[in-house]
Order: structure tokens, then sequence, then C-alpha cells
């Protein structure tokens, strides 16, 4: 991949000062969040307009249909450090495309048997359904998990990657 | 060295995101990221001086990719991708970096924590950014006919306006006639005129229309396709056609709620709904004096929790009717709240009033009683303002019940592949700003099917909607978003699991040199991406959402 090393030693050295910050302060999981742009994506918007607040541990990534989402997505983020993986969709019927999330259903709940397999619990990979105005939900959703993350610290697979 | 050139800008979006975020330091944050050549910040990114900015900054810079950070895609970026055409980079170079209504508006108590996200979602942008790649889009020819379903009132108005501008219509009508829920009633409120000497003209007119085609018992069986070539299949008493449209209106209307059940409707014979009222007033009333009407049956109740909207005003009207017919006649309107919006609406309730209606106004936890056993001889209402039970004398019982959505609406929205609310009516894209529409391309949206509407109501969402669906008749073709999946020949195995999976049968197996490999029809994806998550050979990628691009993201996630 172009322009990789530079942004390596960027990288590092950023890594550094951010772990240093981060031993005095407490513990602040990372959510990756793959939003379905009908809906929870949308409900994420609406959440915004309706100023409803939650705590600012989650970083959507936007898709056109949770259908879309690799398996290979979700253990990438966890290989890579997310304490907690979100995928959001529609509600079951109301899919854009007529059933992604139902494929979505099947692929994360045999993906969420692998993990526990693998030592993860259960809580760190979630999947939720958001209609396209529920704000309401996405906060409630996002301060959940992050409460339930905070209790339950770093993701195991993190301490694996640094040691 | 990589010739990816990325300029940023970041938006204040005013105090939205500048009251919050730093901004500026974000912008300085943005300038390490790799390939980023450039980064500004403006007050307003979307305003015309920054649009002109994101111009004039892809020339001077010789930027070949775009990242703006600022609101929402859903709103802004159609702005945003069209600044950089017009500087001659392609739409699909363009990334959004959604900071405020995903960032500073929910994180407003938190400023630092706003930043460092706003610092990591612009990091996730520019990695994805970085391999972005150009997307044409392809041209698809729109047939300049519309299927419009349903003959009532909202459905013959969109086919007559269609017709008049040449297209080529086919109106579809289960019921053997047309004219829908206008040929039960008697008088319109507010104008007081007979119902059939708005609708018997109207079916008239579409009758002897040239380019409208009327199919009447006949209901939808089956649509394929998408905007510009929708195949549709429709069913007269088990006769089947094919008729090829490019755009279809949903104008089914809804029903009238029979309250079976409540207050001994159907036990007892003095006991009427509204529309049956309309029946009567319209034949010649009995010598009935004292009319109780009740309204909010079945409306407004935990199990159907929304307001009916024009049932008020119809009970208001039969009222005024009565009255009208017999002076003498007394008639009590029991009310949970009079929804009489608007001015002609007011006045109507104030003449109501004066002529001398009742207006009682009772509560869900004590609800009017009915006294009598075969017919209702009276009827009971605790009056909250005088805080007592007063009990009314009754020959006749009216019950105002809302529109309800018709039960086969589950069945169009699955064929039409649109939603429905909540409720069961027809769901529309956005709320505020694509009433008449729905998500799915080239399907629009008037009526009752969509919520209750009174006539003038229905005409103007008709007519809203005949004129939406003309913008891709006229103009002949559309460009979709060239947001589609394609298969990469070399690793596709022909396995067939992408077929299986295609919820528009865009795939099939051609043989090429005696392998079976899959295709994909362009113009037939709709770009879920179902079918590459699903692809064990990994053959499949979606344009602009390709694995890369996503994973990319993620990595970006930690530093
Ligand atoms: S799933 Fe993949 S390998 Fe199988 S036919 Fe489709 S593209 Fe080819
Ligand atoms: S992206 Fe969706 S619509 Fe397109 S070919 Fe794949 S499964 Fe079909
Ligand atoms: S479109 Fe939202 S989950 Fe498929």
């Amino acid at each position: 991949m172009n322009g990789f090393n530079l942004s390596r030693s960027i990288r590092t050295r950023q890594l550094l000062q951010v772990r240093r910050m981060r031993k005095i302060t407490e513990f602040e999981p990372r959510i990756i969040a793959f939003t379905c742009n009908w809906c929870a994506y949308s409900a994420a918007d609406i959440a915004g307009i309706s100023r409803f607040h939650y705590p600012a541990n989650v970083r959507n990534i936007k898709v056109m249909c949770t259908g879309m989402i690799d398996p290979g997505y979700i253990l990438r983020a966890f290989e890579r450090g997310a304490d907690g993986v979100l995928v959001a969709g529609c509600e079951i019927g109301d899919c854009h495309y007529i059933s992604g999330n139902i494929k979505a259903k099947e692929r994360v709940e045999r993906l969420k048997k692998l993990l526990h397999i693998l030592g993860l619990e259960d809580e760190r990979l979630r999947l939720e359904w958001i209609d396209a105005g529920d704000g309401r939900k996405f906060a409630d959703t996002i301060e959940n998990m992050a409460g339930k993350l905070k209790k339950l610290g770093p993701s195991p697979f993190k301490k694996e990657v640094k040691s | 060295m990589s010739d990816v050139r990325i300029g940023i800008f970041v938006c204040h979006c005013g105090k939205n995101i500048g009251g919050v975020i730093n901004v500026p330091e974000v912008t300085e944050y943005a300038k390490t990221l790799p390939d980023v050549v450039y980064a500004e910040h403006n007050l307003y990114t979307c305003s015309a001086e920054g649009i002109s900015s994101i111009r004039q900054k892809i020339s001077e810079h010789k930027l070949n990719r775009v990242v703006v950070a600022s609101c929402t895609p859903r709103t802004h970026e159609t702005l945003f991708r069209n600044a950089c055409e017009a500087a001659g980079l392609n739409k699909y170079l363009f990334e959004f970096v959604n900071i405020r209504d995903q960032c500073s508006w929910v994180h407003m108590q938190e400023p630092e924590k706003a930043t460092e996200k706003a610092r990591d979602l612009i990091r996730m942008g520019v990695a994805k950014a970085r391999l972005l790649e150009p997307l044409e889009e392809v041209e698809i020819r729109v047939t300049p006919s519309c299927l419009v379903i349903g003959g009532g009132v909202a459905g013959m108005s969109a086919a007559l306006n269609l017709a008049n501008q040449g297209f080529e219509v086919y109106l579809v009508e289960r019921d053997k006639e047309l004219g829908g829920l206008l040929l039960n009633l008697n008088r319109l409120f507010t104008i007081n005129g007979k119902a059939e000497e708005v609708i018997i003209p109207l079916i008239e007119r579409v009758k002897n229309h040239q380019k409208i085609k009327v199919h009447t018992s006949t209901e939808v069986k089956g649509v394929a396709g998408f905007i510009g070539n929708f195949d549709v299949t429709l069913d007269q008493k088990g006769e089947e056609r094919k008729i090829k449209v490019g755009t279809i209106i949903v104008a089914t209307g809804a029903e009238v709620l029979k309250p079976v059940g409540q207050y001994g409707y159907g036990d007892k014979s003095n006991i009427l709904t509204q529309l049956e009222l309309e029946e009567r007033l319209n034949k010649g009333m009995g010598d009935e004096q004292n009319i109780v009407m009740i309204n909010c049956v079945g409306a407004r109740i935990p199990e159907r929790p929304y307001c009916g909207r024009i049932c008020c005003m119809v009970a208001i009207k039969n009222a005024v009717l009565i009255k009208e017919n017999d002076p003498r006649a007394k008639v009590w309107v029991l009310h949970r709240d009079l929804m009489t919006y608007g001015t002609e609406f007011e006045k109507y309730y104030q003449k109501a009033m004066e002529k001398g209606i009742r207006f009682i106004r009772y509560s869900l936890d004590k609800p009017p009683e009915i006294v009598g056993n075969n017919k209702v001889k009276a009827v009971k209402v605790y009056h909250q303002l005088m805080g007592k039970e007063m009990v009314l004398p009754c020959d006749m019982l009216v019950l105002t019940t809302p529109l309800i959505p018709h039960e086969d609406n589950q069945d169009i929205s699955r064929m039409l592949r649109v939603s429905l609310s909540e409720h069961g009516f027809f769901l529309e894209a956005h709320l505020k700003l694509q009433p008449v529409e729905f998500a799915t391309d080239g399907i629009y949206i008037c009526g009752c099917a969509r919520w209750p509407t009174d006539v003038p109501e229905a005409i103007s969402q008709a007519c809203a909607a005949s004129a939406k669906a003309v913008i891709p008749m006229r103009r002949g073709y559309v460009r979709p978003e060239a947001i589609t999946a394609s298969v990469n020949e070399d690793k596709c195995s022909g396995c067939g699991t992408c077929v299986l999976l295609c919820p528009y049968n865009a795939i099939e197996l051609q043989s090429k040199d005696g392998k079976k490999l899959a295709h994909i029809t362009t113009a037939q994806c709709k770009g879920c991406g179902t079918c590459g998550a699903a692809c064990p050979s990994g053959a499949i990628s979606m344009n602009h959402f390709r694995d890369e691009e996503i994973l990319a993201q993620v990595e970006a996630l930690v530093i």
C-alpha cells in the first residue's frame, strides 16, 4: 500500500503518546459501529438533531446494508483493538434491500459462537435493529454498551495483541 | 511515492461544530495524515464561499480526493459531490466525515472527547479516501408510462395529471367501479357540495381520456424490475396481463374501521358509523330527534395510538347537516379533543356551536355508557367541566371511527419493496423532505394510503406525486448510483452462492470458456452487498465499499 511506512511512523509516535495519556485516565472502551445507511446511520443523525447525549466511545462506519458486512470486518476490528463492535441495521422486514439484515443476523450469530470459543465475552459483539427515526434507541444502545464495556475492561484480544 | 493528493475541509457550522470541537486543532491534525496535501477550515463549508473554495483548492493543489468533515451526507453529500464534479473530479472521489450530527451535537458536554473523536473520524475518513476509485454511472432508459394503483380521488387525479402531460397511464382498481371511498359519502366539508358532484365528473374524465387505460376488478399481482423498467403483472379475475411501466404511484386509500363490539355496535339496531350515517343522510333521515355521536372510537387507544385526523371534521359536518335538515333535532358530540385545525375548520366548528350542537368532552378512564337493550335509549356521559354524570336521550348513536390501512398493504409493500409505518400505512421516504416519494426510486405515494386525508389534501398530494413521477419520465433516463457489485472473474469459482442470495435476481451463472461464472446485471443491482459478504472466494467487490476501503477505516481506529 502506498505511503504505508510514513503513516506507520506517525502512528507509532501517536500510539505512544496516547498510551501515556490513557494511563492516567480511566478506561475508555472503543466501540466500532457498523451502521446501515438507511436506518441506524440515520438514527445516529436523529440522535444528534435531538441532542441526545451519549458517551463519546463510538466510531461509526457507514455501510449500505448490514448484509454487506463481512464477518472478517468484525474480526479485524477486534484484532485491531476494538473493545466492542455494534452491528446496527433496519428492523426485520424493513431492510432497504429486503432481507440483508436477516443474512447479517445469521452471520453475526455464527461469529458470536466462534468468538465465544476464542474467549471473547458475548456483550462485546452486539446486533441491534434501529429504526431510521429512532435516535433515542441509538443513543441508549451506545450508552448501555459503553457502560457494560467499561465494567468488562479492555478486550482480551487487545491484551494478546499488545504482548 | 503515492500519487494520492487529499484535500480536507473542516466545517465550523457556525457554532454547531466549532462551539464544541476544536476545529483549528483538528485541521492541523488532519494535515499530518498520510497523503493529505491540503487542509483548511471554514465557517460554513456548504456556503457559496465554502463551495467555491473547494473548487479552487482542487485545481490549485491538484487534489484528487476531497474529504469534508461537517454535518451529514444525508443532507449535504450531493452538494459537495457536485462541487467536486464542477472542478473536474469524479464525484466518487469524495468522502464525507460526520462530525456534527454524530459528534459535536451528541457530545456537547465533553468538548475534549468530542475533539478526539473528530480526529479519529477524520483519520478513518482519510484512510478510506486514499483508496477511493472513480466510478461511472450507467444510464438507464425510462419507459414513459405510469402504473397508478387505486382508482379513488387520489389515484384518478394523479392519472389525469400524468395523462394530460402526455404520458401513458394504467389505472388499476380492484373494485368493479372507479371512485373509491367518495362513492359512499354524502356531502363534503366544508363546501357542503354533494360528493357525487365531485367524483362523477372526475370518473367521466378519466374514462374518456385516451391516454388512460382503466382496469377495474383488477389487482396487481407481481412487480419486478426497477425505476424506468418495472414489469408488472395484472390479474383481472384470474386473467393475467403483463405491462411495462417506468414509474408507479400508490393510491390505494384506506378503509373505515367497523367498531364491532364497541358500545354495542352490531347488536343494537340504532347504532351507525359516520359512514353509514352518510348513506342515511343521502337517502333522507328518519324522525330521530336525539342524536349522540361518540368520537375517537378505536382511535388514540393503546392498540391504535394514532389520531384519525379527519374524523372530528366528519362528525361536525354530519352534526351540522342533521341540524340543517331538522332544526328541532338535538345533537351531542362526545369527544376527547377536537382537531379542527386551520382557519376553515375552526370556522365550521364555530358554526356548529352556533347552531346549538352540544360538544361534551369525555375521558378514556370514564368512557360514555349506553342504556337500552335492543336499541340504545340513552347515553350516560361524565361531564368533566360540570363534574357530574349526564344522561342524554338517544334515538340514534353514531360512532366516529378512524380510517385504517387495508389489510393487504403488507402484500403490496412486499411486492413493491417499499415500507409500511408501524400503523400499517405506507411510509414515505422522508416525512418532511420527501413526503410523496418512497425510498425506492420511481415509486410515489398519495392520498389515504399514506395517512388519512381529506379530498383537497388527497388531490394536492396526487398532483405532487404525479409531478415527481414526471421528472424521470420526461428526462427519459436515470442514472442510479454507481454503488453496485462487480465480479472478479479470475477468482469466481462458479459456486452460485451469490445467485441464491441476491434479493433482486441480478446475478446469474453464465458459461464462459467452458467455466461457469457469476455475471451481475449492473442495472438491476441495487448495491446491497449481500453477495459480496458471502462469496467464499472473495470474488465480488462492492464499488465504493470494497473490503480494502472498509478495512482501512477499521484499521485507522487504532493508531
Ligand atoms: S459466490 Fe463468488 S465464487 Fe460463487 S458464483 Fe458468486 S462470485 Fe462466483
Ligand atoms: S450487491 Fe445486492 S443487488 Fe447487487 S448483485 Fe449483489 S446481492 Fe444482488
Ligand atoms: S438496509 Fe438497513 S439492514 Fe439492510
